[in-house]
């Protein structure tokens, strides 16, 4: 048993160094060191050079660079500290193992290098108005003329909608059966008649999901993927992957590094908060929580040969639930921080030009709205509530 | 990197969880209980058949040389049959003191004899006013010719009540909270002055104090530097916190496995009380617990070899924080989840509750540790290389 990093992995670890500090756009990396939002352009250039050696996550075959669990791991762990993008994006995550799991060749063919090289850009369409943690009983019909699919309904909460070329829905193909049996998984072009997409702001001030409406919009049959009405298992699939990359180790060790750097900077009492024993507590407490979830993490990844056979993990099945409770955790302490100075609500264009307190960094003046942001995380990709139901199903036995 | 046991590893733990499995349940512990030492002396006798005694000893002293991932693997089955034996006084305190500061003749002598089970020890370390700090020393060792003369208090000796020798930390320079002026010492319990008051723990295990009246104790005794004892204890805690932390694991497994049971049984509106959500959610905030107690403990046990200091005590710090966090939040929950049955001297799960919640106040609780772990400059959030 042993909890190092092989030689190979360290040298791995410093290839990527390399390879981010030669390929990072140094705009892209000042502004995601600032916390700014990046445009659809800057994405889009960030994700081709991040993926210059292929895309982390998928297998050689399909563009990807076949590295190891351990490889990932450390790639996303070095990209979210150097900052480069953060936003490995939908295509590559959620649609691309979908496809080259259970598409056509044709389909493989066709999106798998546009995700790869960030031609098309990608948006879920899985929850509606009325199907929020009960995906299943989605409306949002699909019903087949000829050699295509007429699709009716709606979706909500689409992150990055506005910026994207495709969709992937899941659909109701058939309403007469138990309701995860009627489902099939479409891909649709975003910019189809009768698609239309109108944004949503949240209560930090950001425009980053919208609701997307389609109006007898005219899909082919051939962007079907898999077997019509067993849509339920390729999300399935989809959630899982979603839920295992999401223990946000990285997110949250950099909110607790800008945490300890700010406190380093602030005064309380004549005393550098940082210097003090009952916030240094609360620091530690966090940082044992945060420890514990990386082994945790890390146990998952090296389980996931096992799991693979099938076997349940305990230490995956918790990841995306402690995760999301941990960043949260983590963007509050940050508020404990900022103190009374969170209190200037600053848009990102203004950034610089108004008169901020001169002792702040730049990226402070985000913190209050990553924390309004920040209770999100136990709300979407399955809320924590809908998580606990599925660990005391799947791995209680209850 | 990996989390995978080696063979030998293997091994050792389905030998030891087969000795539990067999001769552990929990109608064997009460009855080990009422037996005279309060533990089961047959039990030692397998321990030591089995080689459990000698697991952190070197070869030449007759030991197996393993190492903080083998202590867990055991502390972590004992911990799910709750044993009685003085196995953490025997040979996790005392005889880690004898092998990181014992010289050549004492570690001869002695460990031989705790390996193939003849000997029991104890380590005392605590006294009325320490609370939780090793280095808080008021009882007094003065050198005399070729003697050291031991007078003081030295209380919640683990142990205390059956060990054959005591090794006894007393101050032998300094003041009584300085680090420096620490030493050492074997004492026999039969030594003159020397007087014992056994007492039984509230997890159903013994203890005892000890009051030292001008205990003469030869030099020949006396365990490394008289004055410079302390970076050993502390080491040798830091051992004990880990398997103790192996030994809380082992009880939130069991914990929750027998709590899971009871809400797949029990009936009550006409079905499962396990088919309730609030119950549900409830046995997935313990998984969870037990998922990041088993990741700290396994990050313990990993860094308690460290020889860096300061990398050791943060880390080990950590994991008893998660342990004694957890304690709490579990043992809370399994009571809860059985209802009044939880709250019986008959039933299982009480005894495991205050088994862990002990197991938080041994050497340090929560509070403690994450005082001691942010005064080390906390865990830092870099990232393990």
């Amino acid at each position: 048993m042993d909890l190092m990093f092989t030689e190979g992995d360290r040298a791995f670890r410093e290839e990527v160094r390399r390879f981010l500090s030669d390929n990072t756009i140094p705009e892209i990396r000042q502004k995601l060191a600032e916390g700014l939002e990046l445009s659809k352009d800057e994405i889009a250039a960030g994700t081709r050079n991040l993926y210059k050696k292929g895309v982390p996550t998928w297998p050689q075959e399909y563009g990807g660079t076949g590295w190891t669990l351990v490889q990932q791991y450390i790639f996303e762990e070095e990209v979210r500290a150097f900052p480069a993008l953060v936003k490995l994006g939908m295509g590559q995550d959620l649609v691309g193992p979908v496809i080259y799991t259970f598409g056509n060749l044709a389909q493989k063919q066709y999106y798998l290098p546009r995700i790869a090289n960030a031609t098309d850009w990608w948006c879920q369409g899985f929850s509606e108005p009325g199907a929020g943690s009960d995906l299943a009983s989605l409306k949002t019909r699909a019903v087949r003329h000829g050699d295509h699919y007429v699709v009716d309904g709606q979706k909500i909460w689409t992150s990055s909608a506005h910026y994207a070329d495709w969709i992937f829905c899941l659909v109701r193909t058939n309403p007469d059966v138990k309701k995860q049996q009627g489902i099939s998984f479409l891909l649709i072009d975003i910019k189809s008649p009768g698609v239309t997409v109108r944004p949503i702001h949240l209560i930090n001030g950001s425009h980053e999901v919208s609701e997307v409406f389609f109006d007898n919009v005219h899909v082919p049959v051939e962007n079907l993927v898999g077997e019509e009405n067993k849509g339920w298992s390729y999300a399935k699939y989809l959630l899982n992957n979603e839920r295992f990359g999401d223990a946000g180790v990285g997110i949250s060790k950099e909110r607790m590094r800008r945490a300890l750097e700010l406190a380093a900077q602030t005064y309380v009492g004549g005393e550098r908060l940082v210097d003090q024993p009952s916030f240094r507590e609360k620091v530690a407490e966090l940082e044992v929580q945060l420890k514990a979830l990386e082994i945790t993490q890390l146990r998952a990844i090296a389980n996931a040969s096992k799991q693979q056979q099938g076997v349940q993990d305990p230490a995956s099945s918790i990841l995306k639930l402690r995760g999301s409770e941990v960043e949260q955790a983590a963007a509050e302490l940050l508020m404990v921080v900022m103190g009374p100075n969170a209190l200037p609500y600053t848009p990102d264009e203004e950034l610089g030009s108004r008169n901020e307190p001169p002792i702040l960094p730049r990226w402070a003046a985000k913190i209050a709205p990553t924390y309004f942001d920040s209770r999100a995380a136990s709300i979407y990709s399955g809320s924590s509530e809908i998580q606990k139901n599925i660990i005391a199903k799947a791995i209680l036995g209850l | 990197m990996k989390f995978d046991l080696s063979e030998e590893q293997r091994l050792l733990t389905e030998s030891v969880e087969r000795l539990m499995l067999d001769s552990y349940g929990f109608g064997d512990r009460r009855k080990y209980g009422g037996e005279v030492p309060g533990f089961s002396e047959a039990m030692w006798e397998r321990y030591a058949e089995l080689g459990l005694l000698a697991l952190p000893f070197s070869q030449e002293y007759g030991g197996f040389s393993g190492g903080p991932i083998e202590t867990m693997i055991v502390m972590e089955a004992f911990g799910k049959s709750l044993i009685l034996e003085p196995y953490l006084a025997t040979v996790v305190l005392a005889g880690g003191l004898l092998r990181r500061g014992g010289n050549e003749a004492q570690k001869t002598e002695l460990i031989p004899l705790i390996v193939n089970g003849r000997a029991k020890l104890a380590f005392a370390y605590a006294e009325p006013q320490s609370r939780y700090d090793l280095f808080h020393v008021e009882t007094q060792a003065k050198k005399q010719g070729t003697f050291w003369a031991l007078s003081g208090v030295k209380t919640l000796v683990l142990h205390g009540n059956v060990a054959g020798k005591i090794i006894v930390s007393a101050r032998t320079a300094g003041g009584t909270r300085e680090k420096n002026g620490i030493g050492l010492f074997l004492v026999d319990v039969h030594a003159p002055g020397l007087t014992r008051r056994p007492f039984l723990t509230q997890d159903g295990l013994r203890g005892a104090e000890i009051a030292l009246e001008n205990v003469r104790v030869d030099e020949s005794n006396l365990i490394g530097d008289p004055e410079g004892a302390f970076p050993v204890i502390s080491r040798v805690a830091d051992e004990a916190v880990t398997a103790l932390c192996a030994e809380a694991v082992g009880c939130f497994t069991k914990m929750q496995a027998i709590t899971l049971g009871y809400l797949k049984t029990r009936e009550q509106f006409g079905t499962k009380i396990g088919s309730f959500q609030v119950l549900q959610h409830r046995a997935v905030d313990m998984l969870v617990e037990l998922e990041q107690s088993r990741s700290m403990t396994l990050y313990a046990a990993m860094m308690v070899g460290e020889d860096n200091a300061i990398e050791r005590e943060r880390a080990v710090s950590a994991a008893k924080v998660q342990i004694g966090r957890s304690s709490k939040a579990i043992g809370h929950q399994s009571i809860q989840l059985h209802g009044g049955i939880g709250m019986t001297m008959e039933y299982s799960i009480g005894h495991y509750f205050k088994r862990v919640v002990m197991i938080d106040t041994l050497f340090g609780d929560a509070d403690h540790y994450l005082r001691r772990l942010a005064a080390l400059g906390g865990l830092r959030s870099e990232s393990i290389n």
